[in-house]
């Protein structure tokens, strides 16, 4: 009994003791240092994503209250001709800016990884724009595709070629965005592609040059194979960054001519901050999100099995 | 021999023409930016090497149509707190990940990661209503506070613990045995060692604050709180087609940012490819 009494006794100290060790402890401040990220991570980001989920299912607008209205928002998208066009203008974005973005990015990393002189101006002049407010690049841009005297079309003039009123025309509007949102973002991708290329030992180069190898082989068998990983890493975050555009279709078009450039975030602004259909606008916010998430698995998954090379 | 010579010249001059040609297609634009913000409005788009007549007037009106300097204030000011605070903040919870033991710590990890592949553009509703219950609309919180504790933050922990893994254990655990406290390793060892990866965070993430566009829109209604982009871009609205204003502000707006660049593009380049243009 006395022995029991004592050991209670002794574990209740011990827990204090412990409690002082805690404090003060490495552990302790592990916990306190990434407090504020941790806090962060809870109210910035987890916080909002689970409210859009519960938003997306209720009639939310900017006065009165939400109700809860369980899928009809999700019906909604189903027969709202506006988001079927919003989804086609985004995939035709995008399908039209990857490819483009990385086929010359790469092309001119392959012409910049050379040590001739003048390589850094090139390199200088291509990231530019990198660099650039996506604002400041469109606004330029819109300028010069200005119809009836813009730069492009003085200079076709010199070809005697009447240029079209490029962002007034259904057709061209969403090809214009395209080739200016390209030449926005080349210049990163190169650099990383670059980067890439720095890291292909010299070695491999000099094996298959021993074995007969010409240079188009040693692209597609030395070159290719071993900067997959950041090509396949680029495509990837250049496909998601063109699910997200946005900047240049507010400051070139505005979604026109009439829907004819209006993509998912354009919509998801729209539809939230000019109409303030909070509800609606969070279930499309949701469909964005679970694209981006099909990509990014994608990734992770893909990245084993097609990747020829990684540590 | 010399036939070979012959036609390594052709390739080069090929290769430079090439290049010679996508460069300058990247630049044009910039020096037709210049070129027109000195021109007359009635003479807009009119090909003139030099503007004729040369209009520094342009600078000034535009100087004196807008509260431009309040928006540079605003963009500087903004883009520094950020920085200085992802810098912080990432760094001390960077430096916790790599190097102190606790439990749970990885899958803590792992969740502050995971927020990475959720696009701002998905929680902004609800962030917006956070803004307005907090009374925070229309004032500078939410553009420094959500970029911090938000996305730009992860992304300082994750390079910032990346960099702290290299840093071998010796260094640290002389500090301890001297007696010094955990935030006087982070502050007085592990901070000043990894000067290379807070340049590198430094420059991404203040490149990112002053070009962000996004959230200045959906934040700020008042001018005199806008920042550069955002009074840009609604300077289009406004301005109409005085192309000649809009690209002087857009010259303004742009040129400290490139001559910055300009001496130290080395630092800029090498840190965008480190950090995976994220």
């Amino acid at each position: 009994m006395e022995a029991n009494l004592n050991t209670s006794a002794q574990l209740s100290l011990e827990k204090k003791r412990r409690r002082k060790k805690f404090i003060g402890s490495e552990a302790f401040y592990g916990y306190l240092f990434v407090s504020p990220m941790v806090l962060g991570f809870l109210v910035v980001m987890l916080g909002p994503l689970l409210y859009s989920f519960y938003m997306s299912l209720t009639d939310w607008q900017l006065l009165g209250d939400p109700n809860f209205i369980g899928l009809e928002n999700y019906q909604r998208l189903t027969s709202d001709p506006e988001f079927g066009t919003v989804l086609k203008n985004t995939l035709i974005f995008s399908v039209g800016l990857v490819p483009v973005n990385i086929i010359l990015a790469l092309m001119l990393a392959l012409l910049l990884h050379r040590n001739l002189p003048g390589m850094g101006i090139f390199r200088t002049a291509i990231f530019i724009p990198v660099m650039t407010s996506i604002v400041v690049w469109s606004i330029i841009w819109k300028y010069m595709f200005a119809t009836d005297e813009g730069f492009i079309n003085q200079i076709l003039r010199v070809f005697s070629i009447e240029g079209p009123a490029w962002l007034y025309d259904p057709k061209l509007a969403m090809a214009a965005v395209i080739v200016v949102s390209a030449m926005k973002n080349v210049g990163l991708n190169m650099v990383l592609f670059l980067a890439a290329l720095q890291q292909v030992p010299r070695t491999l180069y000099e094996a298959s040059y021993l074995d007969g190898a010409n240079k188009s082989k040693q692209f597609w068998y030395v070159t290719l194979p071993m900067i997959t990983p950041t090509v396949f890493l680029t495509l990837i975050l250049t496909v998601i960054g063109s699910m997200k555009v946005f900047g240049q279709i507010y400051v070139m078009t505005g979604g026109g001519p009439g829907n004819h450039t209006k993509v998912l975030v354009y919509y998801i602004w729209e539809t939230a901050f000019k109409l303030f259909d909070f509800g609606y606008a969070s279930a499309i916010a949701i469909i964005l999100f679970i694209i981006i998430l099909v990509f990014t698995l994608a990734q992770w998954v893909l990245r084993k099995r097609w990747v020829f090379h990684e540590q | 021999m010399n036939n070979r010579r012959k036609k390594s010249f052709g390739t080069k001059v090929i290769f430079y023409g090439v290049l010679t040609l996508v460069s300058l297609i990247m630049i044009v634009p910039f020096l037709w930016m210049i070129n027109t913000s000195f021109k007359d409005s009635t003479k807009i788009f009119t090909f003139q090497w030099i503007p004729d007549p040369f209009r520094w007037q342009n600078y000034l009106d535009v100087l004196e149509k807008t509260p431009f300097h309040l928006f540079y204030f605003n963009s500087i000011y903004i883009a520094v707190l950020v920085t200085i605070g992802t810098i912080f903040f990432g760094s001390l919870a960077g430096y916790a990940f790599a190097k102190l033991s606790f439990r749970g710590s990885s899958i803590l990890f792992l969740c502050l990661l995971s927020t990475m592949m959720i696009p701002v553009e998905v929680i902004t509703i609800p962030l917006f209503l956070l803004m307005r219950d907090l009374g925070l609309i229309d004032t500078h919180i939410p553009l420094i506070g959500i970029p911090i504790l938000g996305p730009a933050g992860v992304f300082g922990v994750f390079v910032m613990r990346q960099f702290f893994l290299l840093v071998p254990k010796e260094l640290e655990e002389a500090a301890k045995l001297d007696g010094c406290s955990y935030f006087r390793i982070y502050w007085s060892i592990m901070l000043p060692l990894a000067k290379p990866a807070i340049a590198t965070l430094t420059i991404f993430t203040f490149l990112t604050s002053w070009n962000e566009f996004y959230e200045p829109l959906i934040y700020i209604n008042s001018k005199e709180l806008m920042t550069l982009p955002l009074a840009l871009a609604l300077f289009t609205d406004e301005v109409g087609t005085q192309w000649e204003l809009l690209m002087s502000a857009s010259v303004m707006a742009t040129v400290p940012l490139l001559i910055i660049f300009f001496f130290a593009q080395k630092q800029f380049i090498e840190g965008v490819s480190m950090t995976g243009g994220k």
